[in-house]
């Protein structure tokens, strides 16, 4: 009898294997999640997109749950997402702070003006080092923080109305309410 | 027109997995060839995020190009090696490592192929030992010769001259 | 018009090979000699239907048939035309047509050279071949229609990616698959015997030369692949186990185990159920590389336009094809009787010893590529495999593959005396354990350690080699009793063996001296300026603009020279392609047998300096030499004189009738 069985082995280790191969076909293997989730978001200080003069810290945003979107005028899919964004901050449940990631002041500046403007303020890192710090390996990403300063979630590529509604408006319910 | 450039949105989309060209180091000022081939050494072993399985040396992407300079400041600064990799790590995961680090998680990768081969050789030892119980089977019948000689056509001389 | 009628040819393809997987199978095993029959015209008429197509494709190529969505997306008007030809297998579409033109290629090739073999064993290998066929053209069919059109037809195309735009990747594609689809037919012969019930040693003879010439392809596709990363990305690489090479290499790797059992199956009757299982398992891998390659599984450096889609197809495929072959292992395997014992030092046992060790790379291999899947499919994170790892695995591993290389040849079939075997390689052990202190001494440094290592199994590999071909000498005095040797029967066997396992000797050299030794800077050069590297002195003189047929380039000149003596002129360049505007790099190379010199341009900096990496690369071409070795090696061993021999006289004698053959080879 187990002199049988020992010829399904070869069978029985196909079969782990194309299952294994069957559960890939829906994993992206360029999404790397960020293992900054759960930690405290990054510190950083950096000039305000709209005013040059003035800064933005880490400590300016904490207080209550807001997202984090990274972005870019060379970016095309944050272009994509905008429209998606623009709706969200309409909707008035979260705040939506933006790190210009990157990018030149006066493109950046006349994006927003000519495509509206979600932001509640802009961080504008120019040579990519506070990107760094946060773990930002292409634009745009979206990170969601709770009211103590603590990465909750990142999106990783555009925001759409779909992921919108399933991932992030849950979540921030959630943090919003519960004592997190 | 719109076909055009649905078709070169295609191509786009199709080429960017497939093209890349080879990165041009940024003149990196060294005190040493020494250090020059540390630098090399370190950053060769840290993976692109955004490229086609790309080290860091050999890539030219925007965040790659990022990353290098990242790490010479680093190591201008005196940090060591293990400093800047935990910088990475802290930041992007383990991903960024082409050597995945030794721990629990990573058991299965780094001790599994002699797990494996401790099997393969039990197994073997066992194959050698059935061999020699065997019972004395003639290693080919006589209808197999005669079919064998009938398809081949082959005369007296049966057996090669290999030694 | 022209497109239609390649579309049609491909369904008319499939149609033959349904017929082709049914009723000769069916007519095998209801004694329908008729059916039976049927097999070799329908493999005529498949290769036909598909030589048509493939015409078809590479006609609108060359007639630039932007209407065609698969030539406005890869082909241009101003492409060279070799370029505009390989523009055919340039991408996932083209390439599956050329997957299986050469499949059918293969399917024609048995009908018509293994004219040896009973009619109904060639019925059901071919049977087996029609099946994997139309896995692939259904495959083409419905997911990835060459021939699909676009409409309105753009005025230009898309052009072939710059990086394929070269001669060793022409070519390349078509060897490497060339032999993947080769071991198909050592897979059919597995299948058609497993569903005869009989797995003998004709089997083996039959299965034997097949598999030797797809190794053949395979280790030139893949050596040719690895020549090709070198000269051309730029970075003076040559393999960075990357999950697209891992993908080639699994395959080769198997079937050389497959190779050395079925010598064990044909000479000695043993392994037969290890034979037919590495059969299945060569060809599996090389469908698995398949699937890798295209379905966006893994990320790779080569890999197609990832589609889950076709993933998901090829998933399925692979399922029937090798879930299927393995059912029937293990409902046949079973009553297979295996001869042919030994004892536990024989050649039999070293030679199950080095298909293990064979298998437990593959198997490694293996696991360091799907790695990233698996921790990514189980949640336990994202990692990275890369070389560090399979570098560290390779090494412990391969030595030992290379010291049971050695002791083969040496060795008795059936039964070895252990002293007389010690008394036979005892000078090999002196003399590469001499060897091997006296490489890594003088180099006492960090790598010096595996220098000797190397050195050391080289020359063991070399010396074994060398005594057992005293051994064989030993009543062939002379240098024409030699050459007449070589041309007997077994001859080739014999000699292919030794070519081949030389070439692991000078690959192994090779890698490691490059590995450890070579010398790489990165520069900043102004026009005039000179440099000393590696004893050579390398003087840049400037950049000039020059206009290729599809692309503008910068080329760099470089005079090297040693001592004052004028050593080679480099030019390299940096590309910008027309269509497709990424830079692209080719290398000035200057080879050589002991080193190579190798140059590749950077950027433009201020006041007409250039970035540069200069590179002093020991004993480069030893790795490609090592791997045509390998390869003339297996085609000396493939066209022995006894496998012509046997056709030969078959071709004389009066073939069985097929209702003859029916009867003895009935179903067990």
């Amino acid at each position: 009898m187990s002199r049988k069985l020992r010829y399904l082995v070869p069978l029985a280790v196909f079969l782990l294997l194309a299952g294994l191969l069957f559960r890939g076909l829906s994993l992206d293997p360029k999404l790397v999640p960020s293992p900054l989730i759960g930690k405290p978001m990054p510190a950083f200080t950096l000039p305000r997109l709209q005013d040059p003069d003035a800064t933005i810290s880490d400590a300016d945003l904490r207080g209550e749950v807001f997202l984090l979107n990274i972005w870019a005028t060379w970016c095309t899919a944050c272009r994509a997402e905008h429209d998606v964004l623009l709706q969200l901050a309409r909707t008035g449940k979260v705040k939506l702070y933006g790190l210009n990631y990157q990018d030149q002041r006066p493109d950046a500046q006349r994006w927003l003006r000519q495509l509206g403007n979600p932001y509640v303020a802009n961080a504008f890192d120019a040579d990519g080092r506070t990107g760094i710090d946060w773990g930002v390996y292409g634009a745009p990403e979206t990170f969601v923080i709770d009211r103590d300063g603590i990465i909750r979630h990142k999106h990783i590529g555009p925001l759409t109305v779909e992921v919108v509604n399933r991932d992030i408006l849950p979540l921030i319910e959630t943090l919003k309410s519960g004592r997190s | 027109m719109s076909t055009v450039k649905t078709i070169l949105l295609a191509v786009l989309l199709t080429l960017s997995v497939s093209v890349f060209a080879a990165a041009t180091l940024e003149a990196f000022k060294f005190t040493s060839a020494a250090d020059e081939q540390h630098f090399k050494e370190l950053i060769v072993e840290l993976r692109c995020l955004v490229c086609q399985n790309q080290s860091l040396l050999d890539s030219d992407a925007e965040l790659a190009h990022d990353l290098r300079v990242e790490v010479y400041d680093m190591l201008q600064a005196g940090q060591a090696d293990t400093e800047i990799i935990d910088f990475l790590v802290a930041r992007y995961g383990d991903f960024v490592l082409y050597s995945p680090p030794v721990k629990p998680s990573t058991y299965l990768l780094w001790f599994g192929p002699f797990v494996l081969l401790a099997v393969a050789l039990v197994l073997l030892v066992f194959a050698l030992r059935r061999q020699r119980h065997a019972t004395d089977q003639k290693p080919i019948t006589d209808m197999d010769r005669q079919q064998l000689d009938r398809i081949l056509g082959k005369r007296g001389n049966r057996t090669d001259r290999e030694s | 018009m022209i497109p239609e009628l390649g579309h049609f040819a491909l369904i008319l393809a499939l149609a033959m090979a349904l017929v082709l997987a049914i009723m000769p199978m069916i007519g095998s095993l209801s004694n329908t000699p008729s059916w039976v029959a049927l097999a070799r015209p329908l493999a005529w008429g498949q290769f036909t239907f598909l030589l048509i197509a493939f015409a078809c494709l590479v006609n609108a190529f060359l007639v630039n048939d932007f209407s065609v969505t698969y030539v406005a997306q890869h082909g241009n008007t101003r492409l060279p035309n070799i370029y505009k030809i390989s523009a055919v297998w340039g991408a996932h579409e083209g390439s599956l047509l050329l997957w299986a033109f050469i499949l059918s290629g293969w399917t024609l090739a048995v009908a018509l050279f293994a004219r040896q073999l009973p009619d109904v064993m060639i019925g059901r290998v071919l049977a087996v071949m029609g099946m994997i066929s139309i896995g692939f053209l259904s495959f083409m069919l419905f997911t990835s229609n060459p021939f699909a059109r676009t409409f309105p037809v753009p005025l230009e195309g898309g052009d072939l990616n710059p990086l394929l735009q070269d001669f060793g990747l022409a070519i390349h594609p078509p060897m490497l698959y060339m032999g993947y689809v080769g071991l198909s037919v050592a897979f059919s012969f597995a299948i058609a015997a497993l569903v005869g019930g009989k797995l003998d040693i004709s089997w083996a003879r039959w299965s034997r030369p097949w598999t030797t010439v797809a190794w053949v392809f395979l280790t030139i596709g893949i050596t040719l692949g690895s020549w090709w990363a070198y000269y051309e990305l730029g970075w003076g690489g040559w393999w960075f186990w990357d999950p697209v090479e891992n993908a080639s290499f699994m395959p080769w790797l198997a079937a050389t185990a497959l190779i050395h059992s079925l010598a064990v199956t044909e000479k000695r009757g043993a392994f037969k159920r290890w034979t037919v299982l590495l059969s299945l398992l060569a060809f599996s891998l090389s469908l698995l590389g398949t699937f890798l390659v295209r379905s966006g599984v893994l990320t790779s450096v080569h890999s197609f336009a990832a589609d889950p889609a076709r993933g998901l197809f090829i998933l399925i495929f692979l399922c029937i094809v090798i879930g299927g072959s393995l059912v029937l292992y293990a409902w046949r395997a079973p009553n297979v009787t295996s001869g042919g014992e030994f004892s536990a030092l024989s050649r039999e046992s070293l030679l199950l010893g080095n298909n293990l060790l064979l298998i437990m790379i593959t198997a490694f291999i293996l696991l360091g590529t799907l790695a990233p899947l698996i921790y990514d499919a189980f949640g336990w994170g994202k990692i990275s495999v890369g070389f560090p790892w399979f570098n560290t695995m390779f090494v412990i591993f391969t030595p030992f593959l290379v010291l049971l290389m050695g002791l083969g040849p040496l060795t008795r079939w059936k039964q070895q005396d252990a002293a007389d075997l010690v008394r036979q390689f005892r000078i090999a052990l002196l003399a590469s354990l001499g060897a091997g202190l006296l490489a890594a001494l003088p180099l006492l440094h960090e790598g010096s350690v595996y220098a000797g290592l190397a050195v050391m199994l080289s020359v063991w590999l070399t010396t074994t080699l060398l005594l057992s071909l005293r051994k064989r000498l030993r009543h062939r005095q002379g240098f024409g009793a030699f050459l007449k040797d070589i041309r007997a029967r077994g001859g080739g066997s014999y000699y292919g063996m030794l070519l081949a396992h030389f070439g692991v000797a000078v690959f192994t050299i090779g890698v490691t001296f490059v590995t450890l030794f070579d010398v790489e800077k990165d520069v900043r050069m102004a026009p005039g300026e000179t440099l000393e590297l590696a004893g050579y002195t390398f003087r840049f003189d400037g950049v000039e603009k020059i206009q290729g047929p599809n692309y503008r380039a910068d080329r760099g000149t470089l005079h090297v020279s040693r001592h004052g003596q004028d050593v080679a002129v480099l030019k390299p360049e940096k590309r910008t392609y027309l269509v497709q505007t990424r830079p692209m790099t080719e290398a000035g190379i200057d080879a050589g047998f002991f080193r190579d010199i190798y140059v590749s341009l950077g950027e433009a900096l201020d006041a007409g300096s250039w970035s540069l990496r200069l590179y002093y690369k020991p004993l480069v071409r030893w790795i490609w030499l090592g791997g045509i070795l390998i390869a003339i090696g297996g085609l000396l061993a493939a066209f022995d004189r006894r496998y012509r021999l046997a056709v030969r006289r078959d071709v004389a004698a009066t073939a069985a009738p097929p209702g003859d053959a029916l009867a003895t080879e009935g179903p067990a």
